[in-house]
This record gives C-alpha cells, sequence and structure tokens, in this order.
C-alpha cells in the first residue's frame, strides 16, 4: 500500500474536509417510482441509488418456491455510466454477491411467514457509485420494503467503517476505500441490533475491528433516524395539511 | 388535536405494552411490547390495538366482493387475477352456467373481467372465488380502475355514504371491490366526474371531513342530480 499518500491531513481532516467520525451527506425520498409497489431514491456523497419494490407475488419459477414462507430475491446493479470507466453490463462475479447477502439480510427482517409460497423482489439499481453502494442500496432497500407495505420487524440500515493511514474512520469515500487498508461494510437491524450483514476487505486487528464495528453501528443509527424521518416526511405531510385547515 | 385518531406509524414502532393493550392486526409483540409491523394509521378498539396499512397488497378474506381479471382458462377451471399475491381458482361447479367438459373458454377468456366473491382462503393461502351468488356476474362494458386497497372503506364510506353520493351526482354505476378495483358504468362524462372524486379521496384519505369536500366538487358542475 503506498504511504506517501495523506488520507487523513494533521488537523485529523479526511480529503472531503470530513473528521474520522462523520458520515457523508444523505438525502432519502420514498414512494418516488408509481409503477413499482413500494421504492426509494437515496443519495450517500456522490453515491445515487434508486430501489424498487414488487410483491408480495406468487414466485415463479414453481420450485423456488417456499410452501411455508415468502421468499426475497433482491438485485443488485450498477448502471454502465455508474463508474469512471464504463462497466460491462449484466450481472457479475461481485453484483451476484452482493445481491445474495442483501437477500438474506433482508429475508431477516420481512416477515415472510405471512406469505407462503410468494416473493418480495427488490430492485437495487446503482446509478451513480462512489464506495459504500453496498450499504446505501441496502438502505435504500429498507426504505422501499416501508413504502411497499410489507410487513417487517424492523427496518434495516447499513454502514460501513474502515481503516486509513492506520486510523479508524467511519463511512470510506472512494479515494479512502481504493488507497486505505481496511473497509467494513455492517447493516444491523437498529431495534435489536442484531446484525444482518458484516463483510470485511482489507485487515483489521482484533482492537481495530472492535473499533470499527462499534463505529460502523454507531453510523448506522443516525442513518436509521435519516430513514424513519424520510419515511414520515411523505406520509405526515398529508395529515399536517388537514391540521393546518 | 386533529390527527390523534390517525397517528402513523413505521415498522418497529412501539404503540403499546402487552398487559394493558391485546395486539391485534399488523402488529406483533416482543418482550411485552407491541410494535407495529407496517406502515399505518393505529386504530384502537376497546383493549385490542391494530394498525391499518396504508399500502400494501389486498389480502383475501373469505366472503369479501372482489373483481377480478380471467388470466388462463384450464378445462375444469380459470385461474383468475384478483390483485392478491396470489392467482385465485374458479371452479366449473362455482359458475352460474352448465359447462361442458373443455369448454371453459366460451363462458370467460382470459382477459375477462369478473365480479365474484371470495369462497375460501386456505392455509397455504390458496384462494377460490366463487361467482354462484346474488348480484355476481361477468362484467361487459364499462371502466375498471385500480385503487390501493387500504382505501377502499373510504371511497365506500360509512354504511356506504361516499358511494350513494357520488353515484347519485354522477348517474354511473358503480362497484367497489374490496381489492381495490373499481368498475364505473355510465356515459362518459359521468365517468370523468366519478375518477375526479375518486382521485380526491385517494389522495385526502387520512384526513377528516371527507365525504363533505366530496359533495362539494360533485355539486360545482352537477346539473341533473336524481
Amino acid at each position: 500500500m503506498k504511504s506517501d499518500i495523506k488520507l487523513i491531513n494533521s488537523e485529523g481532516k479526511r480529503l472531503d474536509g470530513r473528521g474520522p467520525e462523520d458520515l457523508r451527506k444523505i438525502k432519502i425520498e420514498s414512494g418516488v417510482l408509481h409503477r413499482a409497489d413500494g421504492s426509494c431514491y437515496l443519495e450517500w456523497g456522490g453515491n445515487k441509488v434508486l430501489v424498487a419494490v414488487y410483491g408480495p407475488r406468487e414466485a415463479v419459477p414453481r420450485h423456488c418456491q417456499n410452501p411455508l414462507r415468502a421468499i426475497v430475491q433482491a438485485r443488485y446493479n450498477m448502471a454502465a455510466f455508474s463508474v469512471e470507466d464504463r462497466k460491462r453490463p449484466g450481472p457479475d462475479r461481485r453484483s451476484v454477491e452482493i445481491s445474495k447477502v442483501i437477500s438474506e439480510a433482508l429475508e431477516r427482517v420481512i416477515l415472510t411467514e405471512q406469505f407462503p409460497r410468494a416473493t418480495v423482489d427488490v430492485n437495487i439499481e446503482v446509478l451513480d457509485a462512489e464506495a459504500g453502494t453496498r450499504c446505501a442500496g441496502l438502505t435504500a432497500a429498507g426504505v422501499a420494503l416501508v413504502d411497499a407495505g410489507i410487513p417487517m420487524r424492523d427496518i434495516p440500515v447499513a454502514c460501513a467503517a474502515g481503516k486509513i493511514n492506520g486510523q479508524v474512520v467511519l463511512d470510506l469515500g472512494k479515494e479512502e476505500d481504493n488507497l486505505g487498508e481496511a473497509d467494513l461494510p455492517v447493516a444491523i437491524s437498529p431495534r435489536t441490533g442484531e446484525v444482518l450483514l458484516l463483510q470485511m476487505d482489507g485487515h483489521l486487528t482484533a482492537e481495530e475491528f472492535n473499533k470499527a464495528f462499534d463505529l460502523a453501528v454507531k453510523g448506522c443509527h443516525i442513518v436509521s433516524d435519516l430513514q424513519k424521518t424520510a419515511i414520515m416526511h411523505k406520509y405526515q405531510s398529508v395529515v399536517a395539511a388537514e391540521v393546518q385547515e | 388535536m386533529a390527527n390523534e385518531g390517525r397517528r402513523i406509524v413505521i415498522p418497529s414502532q412501539v404503540i403499546g405494552e402487552t398487559p394493558a393493550m391485546k395486539a391485534g392486526r399488523g402488529t406483533f409483540v416482543e418482550n411485552g411490547k407491541i410494535y407495529a409491523e407496517r406502515l399505518g394509521i393505529v386504530s384502537i378498539q376497546g383493549n385490542f390495538i391494530h394498525v391499518i396499512p396504508l399500502k400494501g397488497r389486498y389480502d383475501p378474506v373469505v366472503g369479501d366482493f372482489v373483481i377480478g381479471v380471467v388470466e388462463e382458462a384450464s378445462t375444469s377451471n380459470w385461474m383468475v387475477d384478483i390483485n392478491a399475491p396470489y392467482p385465485a381458482l374458479l371452479h366449473v361447479n362455482e359458475v352460474p352456467w352448465e359447462i361442458d367438459f373443455a369448454d371453459t373458454e366460451k363462458y370467460l377468456n382470459t382477459g375477462d373481467a369478473i365480479l365474484a366473491k371470495v369462497l375460501s382462503v386456505d392455509e397455504s393461502k390458496k384462494l377460490q372465488i366463487t361467482l354462484n351468488d346474488r348480484n355476481l356476474f361477468k362484467i361487459k362494458g364499462g371502466h375498471i380502475i385500480e385503487v390501493e386497497s387500504s382505501v377502499v372503506p373510504r371511497i365506500i364510506g360509512k354504511k356506504g355514504s361516499m358511494i350513494e353520493l357520488i353515484k347519485k351526482y354522477t348517474r354511473c354505476r358503480i362497484f367497489v371491490g374490496q381489492n381495490g378495483r373499481i368498475w364505473i358504468d355510465g356515459d362518459a362524462e359521468g365517468i370523468e366526474k366519478v375518477l375526479q372524486a375518486i382521485n380526491k379521496i385517494e389522495n385526502e384519505a387520512i384526513t377528516f371531513g371527507l365525504t363533505d369536500r366530496i359533495e362539494e366538487l360533485l355539486k360545482k358542475d352537477a346539473k341533473d342530480v336524481r
């Protein structure tokens, strides 16, 4: 790893001027698509993610149905124009893996036993990528599922922590992800603190891991509040108009 | 406060505690606390606390009147889409016509709309519907529109007050299926008015005093009231 690149300056500020425990700017809007049952548009720093949820509906082909509960089929896809060099369209090894881990994370919070033989389809489209797209995608998926009126135990939320220049920091940006030492995306169920997704790229000591994990969970709770405000904002507006009358 | 009775909740929000309250529809219990499991409005009936969904698929209940669209005709049954998570089965014994074996397509074919009743829902959510009841028929002509199934009670109104109101001012035949499909038949002008009214109801579903505002809207350009 190149050590001559300074990801943190002498004042403790990162490349984009953030402190070590600051998140990038997040904007969440729910219910943006009319044809989907539920949807969400999310901007997280330079990431732009659009999520559409369909279902619950009967799963096809028949052999993939579960007679006792619904299955969750998330599809993570990066647009060809989402990265600097054109990305070859279509599923690749990376997006198949992310689709799988996100599906499994969502399966833990959706009350799947209410819909035997059915499927909940979650389409995650990454329009613009700048590190941390799986966290952004999962966070947006949580909001879109609520918007679709799907019964859930909790609203899932994700956030990453990592290590750059030997220091543990929250929510890595693009350069920090490429040149840093480690990246640790974490998804939790904020009500119970259960871990829904945990991956790690790079190396961390046990002590650093614990520190990074705690930091990521802290970030998750901040993002969770933003999610809830976004949903409430969308549906509260009607009630607010009523009160003024 | 006006919105006291119309509190919006999101999944994982605490809405009560178990010994004092009982968990009703749309809720779940964990460690003595009652949580909302979906986006909706809190409704307290006696001891029970329910969450009435704001959005989501139609959940079929036995005895509901629904509007279905035939998806497939087989030799002894039809598969009908009733806007639920699963297609519904309509068996030849459940229609008012005498049907010879494999003659199903002559009576109902793909794309035909029917007004049906939910006959049964089993534990694996297999649905059956029937046409053997009063006022059930194959729909010919008119328009079918779809709304969120959660606003159906608002469109019907208290004891059918809202729907009677719309019928009175527009001279249309209207049938509201519990699954969120609405069939409207009448002249073009009337249908246009019904659509306007339903659109307004859908947008303002969670507000009070809606019936009066709809009456105002309909009265504005009503010439001949029946």
